[in-house]
């Protein structure tokens, strides 16, 4: 076989394989779109259900639509117990988030930076509560509290938040860390700052996204906790565990409200970050170029 | 993105440069939290399972025991709830896999030339978690319930029995935990098929692999961390969920699962031994699965 047939065949199978992939490209480019479209449509449906109903002229269950009214909007605090459970719910998610992010951060360092024996155990203890079920680590957590004889009540939430939110806390900030130089560090020490300075003037605001996004997850998490919350509760309320007591007997329109402001702030967050993350990429591709 | 950190494990340890008492005050407060709030309480759910009531005393007082028979009557008395649980965890996580595949496919390899539309249906995945878990369960229950439109429609074109329900059965609470925990499968397939080098994709269909089986042999094998870790992130939280199947949302009378029977005998009937004894067990069965699995489908290093 001369050079020439060799060049002419491969070719040819170029071709042949070249035209086989167009078909299929073709074939997946209308199926695969649509079908995602499909899917992202489908797990929407319970949040403009919820959406919608939040403007529902109910009376005591918000099942049937009765019309529409602005009131539950205006007026969220009629029924006192939603905004009541609301406030509380908004209180624990914040101390268990500063808290699990404070203590999680200050780990996610240790296990990048530093050395230390023990450190699979400690890997091992992080990982764990991830891999529990949540009814196994709320009725650890209450047999717990029974055994020492403590009072359930909002203290005793903010304990529990707090301890299955460091995990997630450590892995969101871990992977920061890690792609954190070194040599950075290594230039404000040469530049004669002091340990505080250094971490203050130069780690810290280059973790700060992942805590930031660290931050958020674990006050995501507390917010909308429900299982764990109800073994460890005792009579206090928060917003979850309000829809559980009043789901049978009728969820108030308000408790709509508020689930869908809370959702709109979130992903309105959620978009400013990556949104401005992607600029930034960009910003800093243009500067590489 | 925390999930899909957690899930492949993209975090590569920098080599630790230094000793120091730092990493120790770094760990200590944390370390400490983690030990009084996540293992005592572990072991005191360990001993609270082995305690038997105390003589002539009222319901809910239990004083430290031995007793190993309380596994014994847990098992045989919730057999059936435990299966269930896991049948009906298994069945939602391959229904799961299945929504999640081809969605993740086109996000993280489709749609790769428009970093901006990547981004927006990710956000579009985990909207579902910014609305309240419950109230979101709630919404299915009314559009599936008997007076909803799908259901009705079904039966006034006769594809539904007039007097059957949808709600209340174990298909409903299957759908129910399949919806609640998709964006858990999604965003770890999602996080690892992102990074599918497509040319070895190419590579198979020019060695003439028919693109089934370029699927099945290339794609599906390389992103085997991304299912695996979906796959438990699914199962775990399904297994012991008690919202879907509970008879006010979109459980019946016959749909109870094991964290159903934990919740109504810890926090309802005060039987603490047995709620104690049911965690243990679903708890043991879990890691077993776990540490099975994963050694299995040979990714070790997500541990």
């Amino acid at each position: 076989m001369s050079t020439q047939e060799a060049r002419i065949l491969s070719e040819a199978v170029t071709d042949r394989t070249a035209t086989a992939r167009r078909g299929r490209i073709g074939f997946g480019s209308w199926v695969l779109p649509v079908y995602a479209f499909v899917a992202l449509v489908f797990l929407a449906i319970p949040i403009a259900y919820t959406f919608v109903f939040s403007f529902n002229d109910a009376l005591k269950s918000n099942v049937v639509w009765r019309g529409f009214t602005l009131n539950n909007w205006t007026n969220v605090c009629a029924k006192i117990e939603v905004c009541e459970a609301f406030g509380n719910s908004l209180v624990i998610g914040v101390v268990a988030t500063v808290i699990a992010t404070t203590l999680g951060t200050m780990i996610a360092i240790a296990l990048v930076r530093y050395r230390f024996r023990a450190r699979s155990q400690i890997s091992l203890l992080l990982f764990l509560p991830m891999a529990t079920p949540e009814v196994v680590l709320g009725a650890a957590l209450a047999a717990e509290f029974l055994t020492a004889g403590v009072q359930k009540g909002i203290g005793t939430i903010i304990i529990a938040h707090t301890m299955f939110c460091i995990s997630f806390v450590v892995v969101a900030v871990k992977s920061r860390v890690s792609t954190l130089d070194p040599a950075l560090e290594e230039a404000g020490r040469d530049l004669y700052g002091s340990p505080a300075q250094v971490f203050w003037r130069v780690t810290f605001p280059l973790l700060l996204p992942g805590i930031i996004a660290a931050a958020l997850l674990s006050f995501a998490l507390s917010f909308d906790d429900f299982i764990i919350t109800n073994f460890n509760a005792g009579t206090t309320s928060t917003f979850p565990k309000f829809i559980y007591i009043s789901a049978a007997r009728g969820i108030p329109a308000e408790a709509n409200v508020i689930a869908s402001a809370v959702f709109f702030l979130a992903i309105i967050l959620v978009l400013i970050t990556q949104i401005s993350a992607e600029a930034r990429r960009k910003r800093l591709e243009k500067e590489g170029k | 993105m925390a999930f899909a950190a957690f899930a492949t494990g993209t975090a590569k340890e920098q080599a630790p440069r230094r000793k120091s008492r730092i990493a120790l005050l770094l760990l200590l407060p944390g370390i400490l939290y983690m030990m009084l709030f996540f293992l005592v309480p572990l072991v005191s759910l360990v001993m609270t399972s082995l305690q038997a009531p105390v003589e002539f005393g009222d319901i809910g007082e239990y004083e430290t025991a031995f007793r190993w028979e309380n596994y014994v009557v847990a098992i045989s008395t919730y057999g059936e709830h435990i299966l269930r649980s896991f049948g009906y965890a298994l069945m939602a996580t391959i229904f799961a896999l299945l929504f999640s595949y081809p969605l993740a496919y086109f996000i993280g390899v489709k749609a790769r030339p428009w970093p901006l539309l990547q981004k927006l249906m990710l956000v579009m995945v985990i909207a579902p978690f910014f609305i309240s878990f419950l109230l979101r369960t709630l919404a299915w229950k009314s559009l599936l319930s008997d007076e909803g439109f799908l259901v009705s429609s079904l039966k006034a074109l006769s594809l539904m029995a007039p007097d059957a329900h949808f709600t209340g059965t174990g298909a409903a609470v299957v759908f129910g935990l399949t919806y609640n925990f998709i964006p858990f499968m999604t965003l770890p397939l999602y996080a690892n098929l992102e990074r599918l080098d497509t040319r070895l994709v190419e590579a198979g269909g020019d060695l003439y692999a028919r693109p089934a089986t370029t699927f099945f042999k290339v794609t599906v094998p390389l992103s085997m961390p991304g299912i695996v870790s979906g796959v438990l992130l699914t199962f775990i939280p399904a297994a012991g969920d008690y919202i879907n199947a509970s008879p006010q949302f979109l459980g019946g009378p016959s749909t109870a699962m094991i964290g159903n029977v934990i919740e109504s005998n810890f926090l309802v009937t005060n039987n603490y031994p047995a709620a104690a004894s049911l965690s243990i067990i679903l708890m043991a069965v879990i890691l077993v699965m776990v540490v099975v699995y994963i050694k299995r489908s040979g990714t070790e290093d997500l541990l």
